[in-house]
Order: C-alpha cells, then sequence, then structure tokens
C-alpha cells in the first residue's frame, strides 16, 4: 500500500470526499527515452497540488494547466509532448522522448 | 473516471487484487476487468477482453494491440516486504524499502523489540511468524527475510515461505549459522527448495553498519523482482 499509485488513488478519494475537483492524468504512449513508463498517474486537484509524476518533471506543469481546464470543462483530453514540440521545448523536455499524457475528470 | 471505478481500483490495491482499466482515449470511456468481471461501460470485442486480461498477470500497461486509442492500465499488487524479526537491521531496512515503493510488514512476537517507538510509522505485528505470515498471505508480488537470529522465529517462517509463491527468500546469518539452519529445514523435509534461500543475505557491497548491510538487502530484493524469478 506504499508504491506511488496505491497512495495516489487513496488521495483521489479524500479529495473527492472533501468536494474537491480532481482530474487524473495518465502516460498513454512513450516514443524514444522517455522517463516515465505507460501507465504511470498523475493525480490534481482544483488547488493544482498533485501527487504522483508523468516524466521527471519537465512536462507536470503543462499538464497540471490542462488538468484545470479537464476539471472545468469535464472533458477529458490528449495531450502530446515531444523534443520538437514548441510547448515541450519551453517546457523542457529534452531528454530526446515524446509521450501521449490522457488528461480524465474524476467523478 | 466514474466514482464507482476510482473506489474499485483504490479497493482493489488495499486488498492486493489485480484489476485492469481499459480507457477510449477518445473521449474516455472505461470499462474495470479481472478474471471473471467486467464493469463499465466501455464494450470489447472477446479479442480485447482476452488481451486486457493478460495484463492481470504480466502488470504492464499498454494500449491495445488490436483496436486504436484503447488503453489498458493494469493496476498489480504492490511489493511487499515481510521482515521477521525486528532487529537493528529492520529499522533501516523498512524505512527504506517503504520508501522504495514496498508495503512493509515487520514481525516480531517480543514486544520490546517490535514497538512503535523502534519502528515508528511503520506496520508491526506481534504475532508469531507462522500465525502473521498465514494471515498476511505468501503471494508472487512478496518478498520475505529473515533476519531474528532466532531459529524459533525464523524457522518457521522460511518452512512457510519455501513451498509458497514468495518471490525472494533471504535469511542473515554467517555461514556456520545458515549451514546449522539448512540442517534443520532438510529434517524438516524442504531439501529440494533449500537454494531458494538467499544466505549470505544482500549483494555483497562491503558494507557494515545495519543501515548498509539494509541497503545490500534491499537492493538484492530489487533485483530479483526484476529477474522476475517469479514469474
Amino acid at each position: 500500500m506504499h508504491s506511488d499509485t496505491d497512495s495516489l488513488f487513496e488521495t483521489l478519494q479524500q479529495w473527492r470526499a472533501a468536494g474537491k475537483s480532481a482530474a487524473l492524468a495518465t502516460v498513454v504512449s512513450t516514443w524514444g527515452s522517455s522517463p516515465r513508463p505507460e501507465g504511470s498517474h498523475l493525480a490534481v486537484d482544483e488547488a493544482g497540488h498533485f501527487v504522483g509524476s508523468v516524466s521527471g518533471g519537465c512536462i507536470e506543469g503543462a499538464v497540471i494547466d490542462a488538468a484545470a481546464e479537464v476539471m472545468a470543462s469535464g472533458r477529458p483530453q490528449l495531450l502530446e509532448f515531444g523534443v520538437s514540440d514548441e510547448q515541450a521545448w519551453q517546457v523542457g523536455l529534452a531528454c530526446g522522448g515524446r509521450v501521449q499524457v490522457f488528461v480524465e475528470p474524476v467523478e | 473516471m466514474k466514482r464507482a471505478a476510482l473506489a474499485r481500483i483504490a479497493e482493489a490495491q488495499r486488498r492486493r487484487f489485480p484489476l485492469v482499466a481499459v480507457t477510449r482515449l477518445e473521449d474516455g470511456v472505461q470499462c474495470l476487468l479481472d478474471a471473471e468481471t467486467v464493469d463499465g461501460e466501455l464494450l470489447l470485442s472477446p479479442a480485447q477482453l482476452t488481451e486486457a486480461r493478460s495484463l492481470l498477470s504480466s502488470g504492464r500497461s499498454m494500449p491495445l494491440a488490436g483496436a486504436d486509442g484503447l488503453f489498458a492500465r493494469a493496476y498489480v499488487p504492490s511489493p511487499r516486504l515481510l521482515i521477521v524479526g525486528a532487529v537493528h537491521i529492520a529499522q533501516a531496512l523498512s524505512r527504506m524499502a517503504e520508501a522504495a515503493g514496498f508495503e512493509v510488514v515487520v514481525i516480531d512476537p517480543r514486544g520490546a523489540f517490535a514497538s512503535a517507538e523502534r519502528f515508528p510509522g511503520i506496520q508491526l505485528t506481534d504475532e508469531w511468524p507462522d500465525e502473521a505470515l498465514a494471515r498476511l498471505g505468501l503471494d508472487g508480488a512478496t518478498a520475505l527475510v529473515a533476519l531474528s537470529h532466532d531459529p524459533k522465529l525464523d524457522d518457521p517462517a522460511l518452512e512457510l515461505a519455501l513451498p509458497s509463491k514468495v518471490f525472494y527468500i533471504g535469511a542473515l546469518g554467517s555461514r556456520r549459522t545458515h549451514e546449522k539452519r539448512l540442517e534443520r529445514l532438510r529434517a524438516a523435509g524442504l531439501e529440494a527448495l533449500l537454494g531458494r534461500i538467499h544466505s549470505p543475505i544482500g549483494l555483497d557491497l562491503g558494507g557494515r553498519s545495519p543501515a548498509e548491510i539494509a541497503v545490500a538487502i534491499l537492493a538484492e530484493v530489487i533485483q530479483v523482482r526484476y529477474q522476475g524469478e517469479y514469474r
């Protein structure tokens, strides 16, 4: 019960029980040397608090921004980051990999 | 993700049941499946169901091969380390293993050893090892280390662990101590399984302090886990 993922789902339940909006991000494809494997989760609450990770730290900021949109709209988003991507370059995904991250609202 | 799905994943992790969630990335519609059941709005073909179920044992998460835009996330029990003997090395090992993502339980019926002061925040039990292991279950995501130096505690734990699915068994002790232990386990009819015991325990890092020995033990447990000895 102590791996990142286990406590992450408990945290999500606590946020929702406290009436906070939340979103769950998941790495769904990777190419090249991306730092976190497929299935890696990041959970975000309405205030931007987060647990888990979808990269070595380089795209978390952008994913948290997208999570806020997902919470507001109630609709999931599929994000893609890579070195050739303008935004990813700005947020510094310098590892040479590409990742696709699915962000969904948590009911 | 639906509220019921969130609750079911959290529950499965608490109870160490494997579960797979399949998500359609176009709209987020999902289903959850285990070996017997499928729940949720997303309908899978028989081939997709078979592929998704194969992840219950492999524990891998990946897009389903036969379909566009379906992602399968496997939730399998986190690795667990059961430590017999609440000794000095166990104090360091329990904290390090938790930091490395293991669920940790320290087992020692001697209350002076297994005290909350010595193991703050660590799951402790004062049951005898055979009772504790029977209650906790010895599955393929579990490692067992016997550190007590006391045959009354270590031997019953090893006798249960040897024929079980645990992926790692280690026992602390000098070569002479270990030889005597092997004699007793042979007498208990476990000859064919004795090769499963890692002893001397831990990778040979040359360390001497309890914390350094704990690093060596944890490193070996992680190495064996990824070598897939238990699949």
